[in-house]
């Protein structure tokens, strides 16, 4: 087995044992990715001195006994919506192609704080708008299984990067699906934390009450490591929890016998490709075949989801893509001709087409007389689907279902439909406008050998009964194994 | 047919707070354009508000001066517009759930006492000020105030003339700076207010199409912004016209106000709530403590000092128009058994000297216990009248103790009767002619010889000593 292919556990014994050194690990990162990344596309930047530099300083540190978390000396890459002190964070945007943050995210310095070696920065949909990666400003990324398609989105270049070995792990966001949908496209595993338990300073903000940083890792057991790191209170982020939060690894017990699962019908309807519909159901078996409890339950107000998800993740977006006039930072248009034409001309060519139609959209459903027909109706709508989220975990521990209708779609395949791509979000965006959290993990393969996904979503702040239930079907079944064949190059 | 004005105020006070609503940067005013800044109140990508605790106690607090309901659940919203000066593209600001709700300030007017109902005081951040070029057409920005705190006091349309708008924004800045929330220098844009103008016949109920009135920078322009705008009004409606609702611009220099934009050009400002801030909970712990740390207010303050001190409702009135006035002259006046004397100087020389030398209260060079002495040296006839006057006004220039002024300068009275008496015989000698004019009956030309004695003397002499003297050697 080669270096890349190892997760983060196994990884940490190598360097612990002095079987591989941080910088031959970085070293080697960073060559496959050179030698990688021009048919794969997942890096908008590669840090490659940078994170020498550091693989030879947190080695150091181990040496000397001052480091030793499980993360150290870990190389791993980030999404480039995350701000990086130094380090140019674009959001794959043309607004923001000269960004350099004089700081840190908090998740970023959480992950020095644990030894992490940061490799580069990873292409996403601009502004994490989109779920194909394809709004990209710079590149198309492609799916390490096929590369016709599609990674997913908008983390693609996360999922894609983990998934052919070019990063150990990786950071992406999530505000409507965009971890955990691009984690079913590659094959890896994505999680979603709860609204409130990752900081959110220091990342480009989309939809604010919906954005959450989680991580994209080869196992269930990684994904808990990261989280360890990336949890907590920040008082830089109002709306980050202040509670204490366990130690994720505990949850990571192969045992589920007397869970109560419950698999909305909403989320196996016909709308579902029939291979992914398949491979949800025989995960339901494999659950019960551990011991737990399957049931069929009805979430109705599943209908609503999508609208309500859009009015107000589009409102929000309105507002936080507003500071990007050209004024401060980014980027800024050649002799404009007064004020108002140097702010508009400066936003018009500094975006791409669909944040505009975003941000167009947003400001439309906040403008006096339709403020109540939309943005009003859907902090209602919001209200009562959290509700009925509510409702069902008194009954159940977890739900599960499809992370997305499909598998990885062709390259411009539905880029010119963003209605159609609007409505794949459905099984995502209720985690989101609940601020649950939710796992993907691996299932199964369609007839085009393309990974599925198995969507895991419990109640707020119980990420421990999510690992657990992921960790179990992960122990007992072999999806995860499985390996794009660009591993092997 | 009779006209009556209504207007209403919102008045914008920046909080005093040391740090910022959403950082952690100075709010000091002045500095070199942008030091005064971080990510945060740039609003540099992914960059979040923490909110500043104390921003909130201290609108509270005005809330509590001002006889305002205090909201316990409240929240923040964005008010979404685009100018160079605002770095987020919205402001943070509260829209239909203020923190604090129907109070009233109460005025003094020709008529007797009034209240002024205020609808709302809410708490949002300042943004920062476009410098335009004197060379070329470049602007340049300066965020050093964006994010410092604001209230927005916004009363009824309660007032009905300029003179009722001077007291109640004179009222409510005494109030903001007695309980210590903003230092309310207009000078210095730390109190800004818009004015809303409408007429009506008199007597009537109705309210009448409003103008908003801008760029008021002195309480001099808010009074002759209303003035004038009241009488174009007027001048309109009379001449068969009618008002349209409309911002204006005043231009002080001008004394005239020219339309800035019409309601259809009017702003949607798109306000939700602020997803990065979570709804407030006021605990009713919190409002008690903030009650109980209120000082006393100007009403109480003056009406104190007419029952304790005796002095007149005008004077005490005067006295507790500032903070920094009232405490001036409170101290003077605990370090003093002669509290008229010292009302006296305050209101009078000290008031007048620092209008001559365009000073604050707060530049005053010298400590309110040396007013004290300066009365006691007085009152002691340790010097006279005139000398206290000039030795007051070398206070104002070195900020010496009056003790060491009369020192330094033998400014003493002269009460040496011999010494005195050598002085009136010569002047006696020196001007026969007023000397005979004294004695053929004109009394009058005493005057000039005390004056003559009193010049001689360098001002020092005991006055009526020298006049009594002087009568005497006359007489004889």
């Amino acid at each position: 087995m080669k270096l890349h292919e190892y997760t983060i556990t196994q990884l940490h014994e190598l360097i612990s044992k002095k079987e591989v050194s941080v910088p031959e690990l970085t070293r080697h990162m960073l060559d496959r990715i050179s030698r990688l990344d021009s048919k794969l596309g997942c890096y908008i930047t590669v840090t490659e001195e940078q994170a020498m530099e550091r693989a030879e300083k947190v080695q150091k540190m181990i040496d000397e006994g001052a480091l030793n978390s499980p993360l150290a000396g870990i190389p791993m890459a980030i999404k480039d919506n995350i701000c990086t002190k130094g380090i140019p964070t674009t959001c794959a945007s043309k607004m923001l192609g000269n960004f350099v943050p004089p700081y840190d995210a908090h998740v970023v310095k959480k992950l020095y704080d644990n030894g992490a070696v940061v490799l580069g920065k990873l292409n996403m949909d601009e502004f994490a708008m989109g779920s194909s990666t394809e709004s990209s400003y710079f590149k198309k990324t492609k799916n390490p299984w096929n590369t016709e398609r599609v990674p997913g989105g908008s983390s693609g270049g996360s999922a894609a990067a983990v998934a052919a070995g070019e990063a150990i792990y990786a950071l992406g966001s999530d505000t409507g699906g965009s971890i955990r949908q691009p984690a079913s496209f590659c094959g890896c595993v994505g999680l979603k934390p709860t609204y409130g338990l990752v900081s959110r300073f220091g990342l480009v903000a989309y939809a604010s009450s919906f954005d959450q940083i989680g991580p994209l890792a080869k196992t269930v057991a990684d994904c808990a490591l990261i989280l360890n790191a990336i949890a907590g209170h920040d008082p830089m982020d109002l709306t980050s929890s202040r509670r204490q939060h366990p130690d994720y690894t505990k949850a990571l017990i192969n045992d589920i016998k007397g869970m109560k699962i419950g698999i909305p019908r909403e989320f196996i309807a016909d709308n579902v490709q029939k291979d992914v519909r398949d491979a949800v159901l025989n995960a339901a078996k494999v659950f019960s075949s551990l011991g737990a409890e399957c049931e069929e339950i009805s979430i109705p107000i599943m209908e609503y989801v999508v609208p309500t998800y859009y009015i107000i993740a589009l409102a929000e977006a309105s507002s936080n893509l507003a500071r990007y006039d050209g004024v401060k930072f980014g980027y800024r248009t050649a002799n404009p001709k007064d004020m108002l034409d140097f702010c508009m001309r400066s936003r018009s060519e500094g975006f791409g087409t669909e944040v505009k139609r975003r941000i167009l959209l947003g400001t439309y459903v906040l403008s006096s007389g339709h403020y109540d027909a939309y943005y009003k109706k859907a902090l209602k709508a919001r209200a009562l689907i959290t509700r009925e989220f509510n409702k069902v975990f008194e009954k159940y521990d977890v739900i599960i279902g499809p992370v997305a209708p499909t598998t990885a779609y062709r390259i411009g395949e539905k880029i010119n439909d963003p209605v159609q791509m609007y409505m794949e979000d459905i099984f995502t965006v209720p985690v989101n406008v609940a601020g649950l959290p939710a796992i993907s993990i691996p299932c199964g393969f369609d007839s085009s050998s393309l990974p599925i996904g198995l969507q895991i979503i419990a109640n707020r702040f119980d990420e421990p009964t999510l690992i657990r239930a992921a960790y179990t079907f992960e122990q007992n079944t072999d999806f995860h194994k499985a390996k794009p064949s660009i591993m092997d190059e | 047919m009779e006209y009556e004005a209504v207007i209403g105020l919102e008045v914008h006070a920046e909080l005093s707070t040391k740090s910022k609503l959403f950082c952690s940067c100075t709010t000091e005013f002045g500095g070199r354009p942008n030091t005064h800044c971080c990510p945060v109140c740039l609003g540099m990508p992914g960059t979040l508000p923490a909110l500043n605790r104390k921003a909130i106690e201290y609108t509270i607090k005005a809330g509590l001066a001002t006889n305002c309901t205090i909201s316990r659940f409240t929240k923040q919203d964005r008010k979404n517009y685009f100018y160079p000066d605002l770095p987020k593209g919205y402001q943070i600001s509260q829209y239909d759930l203020p923190l604090c709700k129907n109070g009233y300030v109460e005025i003094e007017t020709e008529n007797g006492k009034k209240k002024i109902r205020i609808n709302r005081i809410h708490l949002e951040e300042d943004a920062g000020k476009l410098v335009h070029s004197e060379y070329g057409h470049n602007s340049y920005v300066d965020y050093n105030r964006t994010g410092v705190p604001l209230i927005e006091v916004v009363s009824e349309p309660d007032i009905s003339s300029a003179a009722e708008a001077k007291a109640y924004l004179e009222k409510l800045k005494a109030i903001l700076q007695f309980i210590g929330v903003s230092d309310c220098k207009m000078e210095e844009g730390s109190l800004r207010a818009d004015v809303n103008i409408s007429i009506r016949p008199k007597g009537s109920k109705e309210l009448g199409e409003r103008t908003e009135m801008k760029n008021l920078n002195s309480f001099r322009a808010i009074y002759r912004a209303i003035e004038a705008e009241v009488a174009r009004q007027i001048e309109v409606v009379r001449s068969g016209g009618t008002i349209q609702r409309e911002t204006r611009r005043w231009d002080d220099a001008k004394g005239k106000s020219y339309p800035m934009r019409s309601k259809e050009d009017a702003q949607d400002y798109r306000y939700f709530p602020e997803p990065d801030l979570p709804p407030l909970i006021i605990k009713e712990e919190l409002i008690q403590r903030l009650k109980n740390e209120l000082p006393e207010l100007p009403d109480a303050r003056k009406q104190r000092y007419m029952t304790e001190y005796g002095l007149p409702e005008y004077d005490a009135g005067v006295l507790t128009s500032s903070k920094e006035l009232s405490d001036f002259f409170e101290e003077a006046a605990k370090a003093s058994n002669n509290v008229k004397a010292i009302s006296n100087w305050v209101m009078g020389d000290m008031l007048r000297i620092l209008n001559e030398r365009n000073l604050e209260v707060s530049q005053v060079p010298f400590p309110p216990a040396y007013l004290a002495k300066l009365v006691a040296l007085l009152d002691k006839g340790v010097i006279n009248g005139p000398t206290a006057k000039k030795v007051f006004e070398e206070m104002f220039d070195s900020g010496k103790d009056p003790e060491a002024i009369v020192k330094e300068q033998g400014l003493e009275v002269l009460n040496d009767e011999s010494l005195l008496l050598q002085v009136v015989e010569k002047v006696i000698q020196e001007n026969p002619n007023s000397v005979a004019d004294y004695k053929k009956g004109k009394k009058k030309a005493i005057g000039f010889l005390v004056g003559q004695a009193m010049k001689a003397t360098k001002g020092k002499a005991n006055p009526q000593l020298l006049n009594e003297l002087l009568v005497k050697k006359l007489e004889e």
